[in-house]
């Protein structure tokens, strides 16, 4: 498997791994079955995602997606970070190999999940 | 930079006695063994000498042997040179090699139909399930003596004295077992069996089928009539004269071979065992080749595992699903029973001649503090 030297990076040394002891959003996006799950814990005030971490059963590719995740998200509105896509995460990352494209690259939808989850909590606020 | 490889079961490299071998073969004696001048006469023997020393290392004769390009080729001879253009009906195991599985299915779409045995939660096929299988149909019985995964080895003679009663044909793939464990195709009822050199320290692109003295098979390739009319297309004298050296030292060094490989094989198991939690043993604890210790660790991911393994030095291979082109996971795991999840977590380290303690003393020193850390990462920790 031929990985780009950022993947590698962010597969060996991820940024922001573990969970958020008292989160306001949590996500998850994926199937151990199938190799890959992510989980996705944030904290929002006035909107704005402060802090986020992550947790990865998966290829290398499927952690380094999950690390770079929390980089792109970090700072950003909730819907700043709705806008980020698969492939901005690949993109970030110098790129996926063809076949991780789909299976691997899930954590923009466990921050989706985890945003969801927030907003779902905070329906009334 | 370190560099332990430890992925023997995907192929060996040459050895360096096997490489002085094959060498003339390229320059001087580079002859058709088809022509008929001293060039071809020089190529021709040296076919016959490779012939010789290969059967008696499967206590067959030489004229039962056919070279083929290797192990994939030698299995497709052997079930399409019975099947093909025939209906009728085949038993094989769930746990073969693609080479196996992939030709079945390509038979059954030409009508033939086939029955893949289940195996128990070692791998191994249970000989009544074949007794139980076998039709007015059948025409052959193909269970492979060793995994590639797994490294269990099957009860073949039992098995081959079942279709031998029954008048079947036996075949097996012997790719993984051959050198690593004894072979006799008369005691042990085979008659035909797959090879392949480059997992024996000889040459890619080259390997054999044996097939027993009176059974008929039919070409897949066609030509100009070489190998008994079998197998059409030049011999390949230099690999093939690479390929019977590898054979002979394999033969001559059996039994230190197994030894060494037997107690590096124990050190690392039992090593992982005592320095990492969570841990199982893919494969039967005794019946299983010299050289495999394939181990499934949990709540992490074998492809995670086998690039931290690489950036180590370290070469080993996964049944991830991630790992593969085809993105499945190891149809061999999972026809143990293993759960989905449990098998993209394991990991097959196959062992060599020329490895040593100190190479296995290094993994273990590398690998816990790997698993520790993918398994930090890993939100299926502790659930």
């Amino acid at each position: 498997m031929e990985y780009s030297e950022k993947v590698m990076d962010h597969f060996m040394n991820p940024r922001n791994v573990g969970e958020i002891p008292d989160p306001d959003g949590t996500g998850e996006f994926g199937n151990p079955v199938c190799g890959d799950v992510t989980h996705v814990y944030i904290k929002v005030k006035d909107d704005r995602i402060t802090d986020i971490k992550f947790k990865t059963f998966g290829c290398g590719a499927a952690i380094a997606t999950g690390s770079m995740i929390t980089e792109l998200a970090v700072g950003k509105t909730l819907d700043e970070a709705l806008a980020i896509t698969r492939d901005d995460v690949a993109d970030a990352l110098g790129g996926l190999p063809p076949v991780k494209l789909h299976c691997s690259n899930l954590a923009a939808d466990a921050l989706y999940a985890a945003i969801r989850d927030y907003q779902a909590k905070n329906k009334d606020s | 930079m370190t560099r332990i490889y430890l992925d023997h079961a995907a192929t060996t490299a040459v050895d360096r006695e096997v490489v002085q071998a094959m060498a003339p073969y390229f320059t001087e004696m580079f002859g058709n063994a088809s022509s008929l001048h001293t060039f071809g006469r020089d190529a021709k023997d040296a076919l016959a000498r490779a012939r010789e020393e290969i059967a008696d290392a499967l206590g067959a004769d030489a004229e039962e042997i056919i070279f083929t390009s290797g192990g994939t080729e030698s299995d497709n001879l052997a079930l399409r040179g019975v099947l093909l253009g025939r209906k009728g009906h085949i038993i094989t195991s769930s746990i073969e090699h693609p080479a196996i599985l992939k030709t079945c299915r390509y038979l059954e779409g030409l009508g033939c139909d086939v029955t893949y045995l289940p195996v128990d939660t070692d791998g191994l096929v249970d000989p009544g399930d074949v007794e139980s299988a076998i039709t007015g149909e059948t025409r052959l019985v193909s269970v492979m003596h060793a995994n590639n995964e797994i490294g269990t080895i099957q009860p073949v003679s039992e098995i081959g004295a079942i279709a031998a009663d029954h008048g079947i044909p036996f075949h097996t793939d012997a790719v993984q077992s051959f050198g690593k464990t004894e072979i006799d195709v008369q005691k042990m009822n085979i008659d035909m069996l797959s090879l392949s050199s480059h997992k024996i320290y000889g040459p890619k692109g080259v390997g054999a089928l044996y097939i027993r003295k009176g059974l008929k098979i039919d070409p897949i390739v066609y030509g100009g009539g070489h190998e008994r009319g079998i197998r059409a297309g030049t011999e390949n004298v230099s690999g093939i004269v690479g390929f019977a050296k590898a054979v002979s030292l394999a033969c001559e060094r059996f039994e230190s071979d197994t030894a060494h490989l037997v107690k590096l094989r124990d050190m690392l198991i039992d090593g992982v065992f005592d320095s990492i939690d969570d841990v199982f043993l893919n494969g039967h604890p005794t019946e299983r080749l010299p050289n495999n210790a394939n181990m499934r660790f949990m709540f992490v991911e074998g492809e995670a595992m086998l690039l931290h393994l690489d950036m180590k030095g370290i070469a080993v291979s996964t049944g991830s699903a991630c790992s593969s082109a085809s993105l499945d996971p190891s149809h061999v795991l999972l026809a143990l029973g293993i759960p989905p999840e449990d098998v993209h977590g394991s990991i097959r380290f196959t062992l060599g001649r020329e490895n040593t303690d100190e190479e296995i003393r290094y993994v273990l020193d590398v690998l816990p503090a790997i698993v520790e850390k993918l398994r930090a990462i890993s939100p299926l920790t502790g659930r």
